[in-house]
């Protein structure tokens, strides 16, 4: 069986990356686009642990990277959902429309 | 040498009376401020007469010489090693003579008031605005330092602004104070800068110093200044012609008096004070103190005085004989012997005999603001009484005014220079050093002599005796005690001031001089005078037709007179068509357009673009992301192809 090699897993983070870059574009509730960032985040992640594993195998900084990354992400998600609550009692909807008032 | 400590009480007494009264007055003084206020200024007064009397009679007498003594002098402001600000006390014949009239008609005026003013809601802070002018006035007169005169002379003219406009809800009061003010302090201008002329050249702001330096012949600054010339003419002349230019602004004297006749729109004891017997005489004060300087080194600066003087004079003694407002009679009655003390210095020369014109001047000054005081105060108990200020609702009122009447009569006469009364000394010495120097001016002063007593006679019939038609009988008394105390010692000191041998103590160089009366000489002006008073006893003593008859045969002349020869509608006429509309509209549509386009353009230069800009912040958090991602490529494709 053929090893997975640096630019297989780099493809997956790309897609992956680009799957959450659409998401957050193009989606229209507020939880998708904190699922699409997510993805985002988790593609970041991917590229640490494939440079990582596969130019500096003796190291492992890579790694520390991604946990505080894991970390952090959940400290971003439970943030955004504390806003996203917030906004729905306010505006009675999680549409990322409804909340426009932060303009000019 | 005499105490400064108690000379200095002198004007600050009032000032404590201002800041007490003008703090607390509304609140706690309520009814006590008048006692307060004339309890301080009779202390003021008793040391003035006290200061007067150890003057003429014990220190200032140096070898049969007034001396100028400086009891006080501190540095307050200093610019540089010396030059610098300082503020003391002078003591000479004319100040300490002020010093006495000011105490004295201030003093009369507040006992005046007592009563006069009683009622007035804001009877504190009338007192505290009279505290003020008291003080300013007095720092003024004994001021040691021309520019510490300045300061006075500015505190004086803010104190006339705000007892003009006292009754503040009366436009016309607010109208004439603010002119009053606007004139004189347009006319200051003219002070200011002859005090920086005179102080550039003399190096020096101090009276004596700046006098000595500039009227020794030969010395440095003296020739600098003689030497500097503009437009044909010395550089001192040109200070001291300024300096007059902010004297005949206080002084009201033609070109600059339209703000007096306004000014009677303040209560009439504030007239008697400030309008007639001090503030006003200010000018002539400024002229005696730097008389000096002019007789001996700008002689041309003098002659102005004496024809500006001579020219007041006559115009405003024309205009009192057609005004109907009793006070406004007097406003121009005193503008035409303030006229007169200007002539008599502008005649005067320095020293011996021929400075007599000082003295007469001074002279005047003294008794006139007696007399005239007088005539205010007795022009106010008319007016409390009748409640106008119109002649043609008064008449007959010998009967129900007596002692008004008497005093009044007095004053006319002395005004009217009648002998034995006060005004027929001093006029006469008026007239004889305008005899000796100059008879153009002798001619004229002697028809506005004869013309005074006219219109002030015309002032007496029509106030005193003429129709009874008025309807104010008996419905109260004359006044009190306080409205005719004033009254009397001011009729006493009208009657009798002319005895007092003014040559001793007031002259040029200090040594004194014989005032000799030739009987002769005399007769002319007295003659004239008892003619006018004729003239005006037949036109005016019963109610005729001849008034007005004699008003459709002078046709023109009277309706000129009537309107004080249009000079309010000239100074209209310039201000409003000509400075306005050349200068003024000019000046306003290149504000308007180009000041303000230039910055309103910047605003909506701004204003465009920023419109655009703005669009950006859409409140769509996905744009945002939009715009993120765009960045973050375009950098990414920079750092990959440009800065590789």
């Amino acid at each position: 069986m053929m090893q997975p090699g640096l630019y297989h897993i780099l493809f997956i983070s790309a897609l992956l990356f680009f799957i959450g870059v659409y998401g957050f574009f193009t989606r229209r509730n507020l939880i998708t686009i904190l699922m699409s960032v997510e993805l985002i985040l988790n593609s970041v992640n991917l590229n640490f642990i494939a440079f990582n594993k596969y130019l500096w195998a003796d190291k492992s900084d890579g790694l520390f990277f991604t946990i505080f990354i894991i970390a952090i992400a959940a400290a971003e998600a439970a943030v955004a959902i504390a806003i996203i609550i917030n906004l729905y009692r306010s505006h009675h909807s999680i549409e990322v429309e409804s909340a426009e008032e932060m303009k000019y | 040498m005499p105490d400064p400590i108690y000379i200095a009480l002198i004007p600050l007494l009032p000032l404590a009376a201002f800041v007490l009264l003008g703090l607390f007055g509304r609140k706690y003084f309520k009814n006590a401020s008048g006692v307060i206020a004339t309890v301080l200024l009779f202390a003021s007064t008793v040391l003035a007469f006290y200061t007067a009397y150890g003057y003429f009679f014990d220190f200032g007498k140096v070898n049969g010489i007034y001396e100028k003594v400086v009891p006080l002098t501190i540095t307050w402001l200093e610019f540089s090693k010396g030059v610098s600000i300082d503020m003391g006390i002078v003591l000479d014949p004319i100040s300490v003579m002020m010093l006495v009239v000011v105490t004295f008609v201030s003093l009369m005026v507040h006992i005046y008031s007592l009563a006069y003013m009683k009622g007035e809601e804001r009877f504190a802070t009338y007192y505290s605005f009279l505290g003020l002018f008291t003080f300013s006035m007095l720092a003024l007169v004994i001021s040691s330092n021309i520019f510490q005169m300045y300061i006075f002379w500015e505190l004086v003219g803010i104190s006339s602004f705000l007892l003009i406009g006292f009754c503040y809800d009366k436009p016309s009061a607010v109208a004439a104070c603010k002119k009053a003010f606007i004139v004189t302090r347009f006319a200051d201008l003219g002070f200011l800068i002859g005090i920086l002329v005179l102080s550039f050249y003399a190096g020096t702001l101090d009276f004596n110093t700046l006098i000595q330096r500039l009227t020794l012949p030969g010395s440095e600054e003296l020739d600098t200044a003689l030497a500097s010339s503009f437009i044909g003419i010395s550089a001192l002349t040109w200070g001291m012609v300024l300096v007059f230019i902010g004297a005949a602004g206080k002084s009201a004297m033609f070109p600059l008096h339209i703000w007096l006749p306004d000014a009677m729109e303040g209560p009439t004891p504030v007239s008697a004070l400030i309008h007639a017997a001090t503030m006003v005489v200010a000018g002539v004060y400024l002229v005696a103190r730097l008389f000096p300087v002019f007789a001996i080194s700008a002689p041309e600066a003098l002659q102005l005085v004496a024809y500006v003087g001579t020219l007041s004079a006559l115009i405003a003694a024309i205009i009192a004989c057609t005004q109907t407002d009793i006070k406004r009679v007097l406003a121009f009655s005193t503008m035409s012997q303030i006229g007169y003390m200007m002539f008599a210095l502008g005649v005067s020369k320095y020293g011996g005999e021929d400075g007599l014109g000082y003295t007469a001047s001074m002279f005047h000054l003294f008794t006139h603001a007696m007399f005239k005081a007088l005539l205010f105060l007795g022009a106010g108990a008319v007016i409390h009484f009748i409640h106008s200020n119109e002649m043609k609702d008064m008449g007959g009122l010998r009967k129900q005014l007596p002692v008004t009447h008497i005093t009044f009569l007095i004053a006319c006469l002395a005004i009217s220079g009648v002998p034995p009364f006060s005004g027929f000394f001093s006029k006469e010495e008026i007239l004889l050093a305008a005899w000796q120097q100059n008879k153009l001016i002798y001619w004229i002063a002697l028809f506005t002599s004869g013309l005074t007593a006219f219109y002030m006679f015309r002032l007496y019939f029509r106030i005193f005796w003429n129709n009874t038609n008025n309807a104010h009988a008996e419905h109260h008394g004359e006044g009190g005690f306080a409205i005719l105390l004033p009254m009397i010692l001011l009729a006493i000191g009208a009657a009798a001031a002319g005895f007092i041998p003014f040559g001793n103590f007031v002259t040029t160089d200090g040594t004194a001089i014989e005032s000799h009366f030739d009987l002769a000489f005399s007769a002319s002006p007295v003659a004239l005078g008892l003619a006018g008073i004729i003239a005006a006893m037949w036109l005016y003593k019963k109610q005729n037709e001849r008034p007005g008859k004699l008003a459709a045969s002078l046709g023109g002349l009277y309706k000129l007179a009537v309107h004080k020869f249009y000079i309010d509608e000239i100074y209209l006429f310039i201000t409003k068509k000509i400075v306005f509309n050349l200068i003024g509209r000019p000046a306003a549509w290149f504000d308007r357009n180009v000041v303000d386009g230039i910055v309103n353009l910047t605003g909506n230069v701004t204003l465009v673009i920023s419109g655009g800009i703005k669009k950006f912040q859409s409140g769509k958090v996905q744009q945002y992301a939009v715009y993120f991602l765009t960045g973050v490529i375009l950098l990414a494709v920079l750092f990959i192809y440009v800065f590789r």
